[in-house]
């Protein structure tokens, strides 16, 4: 099949170091031309994915988000620039990998994966790469490509740890691999492991792991070496300490074990515990005041507690005078939250502080509570400019 | 004495361990040492019917306990214990 992919005189000099290289020679850079990726989120991990997986010549590459750039991406999202701020991530991401190769198609899809899209993407692409942030949509990619036969080549990242592995992979036996359903069933209870918005990452961390992807990319591709399909890696940039699990498939793999149960895709954001109609129904719905009405109480000297859910480090970088209860330890502050005025509860976004209010409804009983909606960030959108973010 | 690995987002329950030290015996006598430990961890580890919850494997070596013994998997004198938790982090 290959064989009727044709380069030219300036391509052929372009990957000469390809070409040269044993093993992986032309018939190795004739499958990268030939091959279609699709790339899932411009991020910390797209970022050296999309650059290795351009300059190496793969023909076409897909790229899915439906962000736009911020400044405070610019620490580990080295695809994109100052003058990027602003633009849609696959727009300024397609503009500089077009000016790194001109022989590779790119199309782009300015929106997110969800189960309404997600086959129709992904079924036109031979591999795909998951570099999103979020668990309902990690359980999206991994069951489109299962259902559709897609490889998924597979990084995740939290703080200073990285996981990868190939997902959904046949060998030269024919055996077919593990997914992310074989490895983890179901995901975390929301809250347990923050996202890096909250939690942070080490800059450098994405770039390592998106590399590593990269080479699994090239080599599922071009059938050079040993995938890593059936084996979990681990890094902790910490400690340089590495693992290699094993891993295997699951008998009771409701996509493809001996009595699979699901034949198509489902709502990621439910199985993931967000916003369960059920659990919803049990559990008071939290009140919230923008920031707009908060500036308007605290110029009125109105009779309020302002409660600030997030940890000391952020509370440096920029408060609203409020008092500290981090989330993590909310519980032994009870006594000091007042039962009897209006009490104001906000984090950086508006997630954790509902989650408190959440929490302290239900065990605690208060009635009094209210969540900053958009959180720090919205008040220093809308009222204070000069507040720094973060 | 065996040692188990606690991944970062659970290391909040370890006062900020990396590695604890276990007895050996079982596996699932390994893991409630560290619980005994640790109580808080518990609960993020096991479900109510005292199962290993969906999103934590644990490995025994290189090895996923699921593979080998379960819970009654025999855990060694200088054997390495790993658990590991989903983690979804990438884009933001």
């Amino acid at each position: 099949m290959s064989s009727e992919i044709k380069f030219t005189p300036e391509e052929l000099a372009r990957y000469s170091r390809h070409i040269i290289l044993p093993d992986f020679n032309i018939e190795g850079q004739k499958k990268l031309k030939k091959a279609k990726v699709l790339v899932v989120g411009t991020g910390g991990l797209g970022a050296p994915l999309l650059l290795y997986l351009t300059a190496a010549g793969v023909g076409t590459i897909g790229l899915v988000d439906f962000d736009v750039v911020d400044d405070s991406n610019l620490q580990r999202q080295v695809l994109f620039t100052r003058d990027d701020i602003g633009q849609p991530k696959v727009i300024a991401a397609k503009k500089r990998l077009e000016a790194l190769n001109p022989y590779v198609n790119f199309i782009t899809y300015q929106t997110g994966l969800t189960s309404d899209n997600a086959l129709e993407i992904i079924k036109d692409y031979d591999v795909i790469a998951d570099g999103t942030d979020n668990f309902p949509t990690r359980y999206l990619v991994n069951d489109a490509c299962v259902l559709l036969g897609k490889v998924n080549v597979y990084a995740s990242i939290y703080r200073f740890e990285g996981q990868a592995t190939v997902f959904n992979y046949t060998n030269k036996q024919g055996e077919l691999g593990p997914n992310y359903r074989d490895l983890f069933p179901t995901p975390p209870p929301p809250g347990l492991v923050p996202s890096c918005a909250e939690g942070g990452v080490l800059g450098v961390l994405p770039g390592i792991l998106g590399s590593l992807q990269a080479n699994e990319v090239i080599k599922v591709i071009s059938g050079v070496g040993e995938t890593l399909s059936g084996r979990l890696f681990l890094f902790d940039a910490a400690t340089f300490e590495t693992r290699t699990l094993k891993i295997k498939r699951r008998k009771d793999n409701p996509l493809n074990g001996e009595n699979p149960t699901q034949t198509g895709l489902i709502d990621y954001q439910q199985f993931c515990g967000f916003g369960g109609e059920e659990e919803n129904l049990e559990k008071k719905p939290v009140k919230s005041i923008n920031v707009k009405q908060l500036d308007s109480l605290i110029k009125e000297n109105a009779n309020i507690q302002i409660v600030d859910v997030r940890e000391a480090y952020e509370y440096d970088i920029a408060n609203l005078h409020g008092e500290l209860m981090p989330k993590s330890e909310v519980t032994n502050y009870i006594q000091k939250i007042a039962k009897d005025k209006q009490v104001v509860v906000h984090c950086r976004s508006g997630k954790r502080s509902s989650d408190v209010i959440e929490l302290l409804q239900e065990k605690y009983g208060f009635e009094n509570l209210y969540n900053l909606e958009g959180g720090i960030l919205a008040w220093a959108k809308e009222i204070d400019q000069t507040m720094p973010t973060y | 004495m065996a040692k188990i690995i606690i991944p970062t987002p659970l290391r909040k329950f370890t006062s900020n361990l990396a590695t604890v030290a276990v007895k050996e015996g079982t596996v699932l006598e390994s893991i409630k040492d560290l619980t005994k430990q640790y109580p808080e961890l518990d609960k993020h580890l096991f479900n109510e019917e005292q199962q290993l919850r969906g999103f934590v494997r644990i490995f025994l070596g290189e090895d996923d306990i699921e593979d080998l013994e379960g819970n009654d998997t025999t855990v060694s004198q200088g054997d390495t214990i790993s658990i590991i938790p989903a983690i979804a982090g990438g884009t933001n």
